[in-house]
């Protein structure tokens, strides 16, 4: 496999929300608007590309029993890190995100990459691996938040464009779980087909 | 390099050495941050005050003072003064009976208690639904009136706020927080 097709696996082959079906839980609560969504997918992504690359450098020092435990400090440490700066920086993101940037720690996508890829990879394609799979879910994130506030409420990147309320239930979580669906179903199809 | 192996010495090494890297790395960067995080919270307070109460000469953060409510704890009042006159009075109302949890909101009044203009600081409420409180429609309505001739109370209860359709939750919370702001505030005034 060559580093470009290691890169792209994670946007659609490998999409870690649409074909992995892994971290759905921050997907459903933080896609009510795109940019929170898009949000949420740069800040995980932040965390998979550090993880993956400083787990690569120590995977062959960490003795395999205790691998998950080190694992864990170091995604945890980097979602730490994304905390408190987007917590100076980004106030008005970080207020929407809330609870949701710490529980990054126990995405399953963040830890699945480290034990699957990063641990028996070189640092590089770890890294690599990190971006395409965090622009993956930044993509499955943001197109599923601007689907459900265009749907839900009209509007686009907060920007309104039509009047009134749009159909409430796609905000709400029922909603998310409806379009998430959907999306997974269309994606089936292209793949499908692409074959 | 080999592998290390899954002895007792190698592993409580291996994991110490990674803690005292995290926890140094997490360190540096607290320290680093810890300037810009209070300086956002600060702003933030400081329009909100901005946005409740006319305009002021003085430093209402520094001149906060608390007042209690009578139900054992205190609201932080923030005074808004033009020279040496009081213009109004900012209050960090709080409310627990929220559809989703605590709200709180700052709201301005006049010293006469007539309410200028209210802010939701943070809430949680049902997207949609109840975050409709921090929109004009719902909350500019409590805008020039005064509680003493204004029941906060929403009209299903007897009062004269118009609840957010399908949110009657979330609006009977909103008018608690500003009541017990007000109520606050005038006990704190007759002293």
């Amino acid at each position: 496999m060559n580093q470009l097709e290691n890169f792209t696996k994670g946007l659609l082959k490998e999409n870690p929300i649409l074909v992995l079906v892994l971290g759905t839980c921050p997907t459903l609560a933080t896609t009510s608007s795109s940019l929170n969504g898009m949000g949420m997918g740069i800040a995980t992504t932040f965390v998979l590309i550090g993880s993956n690359v400083v787990i690569s450098l120590l995977s062959k020092v960490i003795p395999d029993k205790v691998r998950i435990p080190a694992f864990i400090v170091v995604i945890a440490s980097f979602v730490t890190i994304v905390d408190l700066v987007m917590q100076a920086y980004v106030p008005a993101l970080y207020e929407t995100l809330g609870i949701f940037i710490p529980l990054i720690v126990v995405n399953c996508i963040v830890l699945g990459r480290a034990e699957a890829f990063a641990s028996k990879n070189n640092v590089l394609t770890s890294l690599i691996d990190g971006a395409g799979m965090g622009i993956g879910f930044t993509l499955a994130l943001g197109i599923l938040g601007a689907f459900r506030e265009i749907v839900g409420s009209g509007t686009i990147f907060g920007y309104k464009f039509i009047s009134g309320d749009g159909v409430l239930v796609f905000i709400l979580a029922p909603g998310a779980f409806l379009a998430l669906g959907y999306m997974i179903a269309l994606v089936n199809r292209i793949k499908r087909t692409s074959k | 390099m080999a592998k290390t192996e899954s002895t007792f010495r190698n592993m409580a090494l291996s994991l110490t050495l990674i803690s005292l890297g995290a926890s140094a790395c997490l360190g540096f960067v607290y320290e680093l941050t810890k300037g810009p995080i209070e300086l956002s919270v600060l702003n933030k307070k400081i329009s909100a005050i901005r946005q409740v109460v006319p305009e002021f000469t003085n430093n209402p953060n520094e001149e906060m003072f608390l007042l209690p409510t009578g139900e054992g704890d205190s609201l932080e009042v923030y005074p808004a003064k033009k020279g040496d006159e009081i213009v109004g009075y900012a209050v960090n109302a709080y409310t627990n009976k929220g559809f989703s949890g605590k709200i709180t909101l700052m709201a301005g009044f006049k010293p006469d208690g007539t309410i200028i203009n209210i802010t939701v600081l943070n809430q949680k409420e049902t997207p949609g639904l109840g975050t409709k409180m921090t929109e004009p429609g719902f909350k500019d309505q409590f805008n020039g009136k005064n509680p003493a001739e204004f029941p906060l109370k929403v009209r299903k209860d007897g009062g004269s706020v118009d609840a957010i359709t399908a949110a009657t939750i979330s609006s009977r919370a909103f008018c608690d927080a500003i009541g017990r702001a007000y109520n606050t505030l005038q006990k704190g005034g007759q002293k």
